[in-house]
């Protein structure tokens, strides 16, 4: 009986505790979304507001006065769904490559690949900025989407999941039915890659939406930047609008709550991927 | 069949294929991976400065690493980063693993679902957290100065403008955004134990600490590694979080200048390429040499 009680007790204390960390955890959030919606004034009361008010149109207002923001937004989206895009299409050619097919160099060439995952994304912040430069690329998008479009990351992520779910049979039998190989990459193996694409799409485009290195170095005019470079570049302004800076973060981080309630699961599972063998 | 035999169309050599599957990778590895790379190591050893055009890049041997190497700033940030990604890389571990180990006891199968409110800070922008926390953090109406006093009539606390909190703020908010990542490993890790694994040692008389002490200790000993790997990994190349929230300059008395930053200093506001170059290289050799100890610490002590 008592010991039934301790049991309880302890697992209450254990839910409180697991909870309260969890709204800590989702705090800044709610916080961002109320002063979203809160006057400048308001926002520095003592105390700080703790519910939502009116002021979300007028923020939205002073953002755009101050910003190309919905210019911005739409570079913000442009980027990210042309990154998606190629990242999909060049990873699944080259994962389904050393997945499914036989060629020489092949294991050499997979390992180039997983090397290029030793080298810290901090090394090639300079280095990088000196090619866009040569290239005549600053202050173009295309630096930002083309680059990293076959990482190491997603062939990967791609070739071990054709190698678990696509059958070498189907393969052999489209092949004596006369398939090209490239038909067979692409009407046979890439919608059954649908799955592991679903994963990888989703981590690119909100890794492309939240990118903030890449742009600082090569975008230069307020009119290209993406969302993330627009926000800060409210910051450095004396009198910092904080409502219109919240409105605006609101906004930037919105459509990535919404696709994580929706997927977090397949989100997680993904991000996670390569730590679970 | 019949029908695509008979269609007119252009094959390419079945040898080709694979070749031709991997001509983005190999494509773009050359010119925005090797190049780049080459590149950077060759101008570590050049005076540059980018106004100058290309013409004017001479070699100067070693210079740049010796002033480097005797440049108060560089030890100065990479005192900094040490100090951040201790600060924020430990606390990280030290919550995310008796964490996990309670979600998973509590809540078993489903623990993924509470994990998610943890993960949700590691999946958004880092500019809009990190001006989040610049307001949270203001000294004179920030909410969290307001519920310090609130709760422990503390003084307001000059959060970002003094060097002795900036760093610990900075290390605040890089735990808060990366600890859910840490305990969904290791909450992957804990799921993949076998129950009868604990079942058995019940029978045999054991208790929960000597169950978590021989048990889902060394089950977990991987993903530490894994995750702690990673952790140093991420922490030494610091860069966005204390960007934002010192304004890219690093704070007072550059207190959250990391190494990363003043390679981004250098480079831009600085124009000195040559040593942002060389400290890249010089970072790099450091984060290797600290991901072998690593290993090596984690696999000496295996049976």
């Amino acid at each position: 009986m008592s010991r039934l009680t301790t049991k309880t007790l302890s697992r209450g204390a254990a839910y409180l505790l697991v909870g309260g960390g969890a709204l800590l955890m989702l705090a800044p959030f709610y916080f961002m979304f109320v002063f979203a919606t809160q006057s400048n004034a308001a926002i520095f009361n003592v105390p700080p507001p703790l519910w939502f008010d009116g002021e979300l149109g007028r923020n939205l207002q002073t953002l755009t006065t101050r910003l190309p923001f919905w210019r911005n937004l739409g570079w913000s989206l442009y980027v990210a769904l042309m990154s998606t895009v190629l990242t999909l299409l060049f990873c699944s050619m080259a994962g389904y490559a050393f997945a499914m097919l036989e060629f020489r160099f092949k294991q050499p060439l997979f390992l180039l690949v997983m090397g290029t995952l030793l080298v810290p994304p901090f090394m090639t912040m300079i280095p990088n900025f000196m090619v866009m430069d040569a290239l005549g690329w600053l202050d173009t998008h295309r630096a930002l989407y083309i680059p990293g479009a076959a990482g190491a990351f997603g062939i990967y992520l791609v070739r071990q999941f054709a190698a678990a779910s696509v059958p070498m049979e189907l393969l052999k039998a489209a092949r004596m039915d006369g398939c090209s190989e490239f038909g067979i990459y692409w009407r046979i193996a890439l919608p059954l890659l649908r799955p592991a694409l679903g994963t990888l799409g989703l981590i690119t485009f909100i890794a492309s939406w939240n990118n903030f290195m890449a742009p600082l170095v090569v975008l230069r005019q307020a009119e290209s930047y993406t969302l993330p470079l627009a926000l800060r570049s409210l910051q450095a302004t004396v009198n910092t609008e904080w409502g219109a800076i919240m409105a605006g973060s609101a906004i930037a981080t919105l459509p990535l709550i919404v696709l994580f309630v929706i997927s977090s699961r397949q989100l997680i599972a993904g991000l996670t991927a390569g730590a679970v063998k | 069949m019949m029908m695509n035999k008979t269609r007119p169309s252009f094959r390419l050599p079945r040898a080709w294929v694979p070749y031709l599957l991997l001509s983005p990778f190999l494509a773009l590895f050359s010119i925005f991976g090797l190049f780049p790379l080459l590149f950077s190591l060759w101008m570590a050893f050049q005076s540059w400065e980018p106004t100058a055009g290309l013409e004017a890049m001479r070699f100067t041997g070693l210079e740049n690493f010796i002033f480097v190497l005797g440049d108060a700033w560089f030890w100065k940030a990479l005192g900094n980063t040490l100090w951040l990604a201790v600060f924020s890389g430990l606390p990280q571990h030290l919550v995310a693993l008796p964490l996990a180990v309670f979600i998973n006891r509590a809540f078993g199968r489903h623990g993924h679902s509470v994990a998610a409110a943890y993960f949700l800070p590691y999946i958004t922008s880092t500019v809009a957290i990190a001006m989040m926390f610049t307001s949270l953090l203001s000294t004179d109406y920030g909410l969290i100065n307001a519920m310090l006093k609130w709760a422990f009539g503390m003084e307001a606390i000059n959060w970002l403008w003094q060097p002795q909190t900036l760093k610990p703020a900075v290390a605040m908010v890089v735990f808060w955004r990366y600890v859910g990542f840490n305990l969904v490993l290791y909450l992957a890790a804990l799921q993949t134990i076998p129950r009868e694994l604990y079942q058995a040692a019940k029978l045999d008389g054991a208790g929960s600490w000597s169950c978590f002490r021989y048990i889902t200790l060394p089950a977990l000993k991987p993903m530490m590694l894994f995750g702690i790997t990673l952790s140093i990994i991420g922490g030494m190349q610091l860069f966005e979080e204390p960007f934002i929230l010192t304004n890219g300059r690093g704070g007072p008395d550059q207190a959250a200048m990391t190494v990363a930053i003043y390679v981004y200093r250098l480079a831009f506001d600085f124009s000195d390429f040559g040593a942002a170059n060389a400290i890249s290289w010089l970072l790099f050799a450091l984060l290797a040499t600290m991901t072998w100890l690593t290993n090596r610490a984690f696999k000496d002590r295996k049976p």
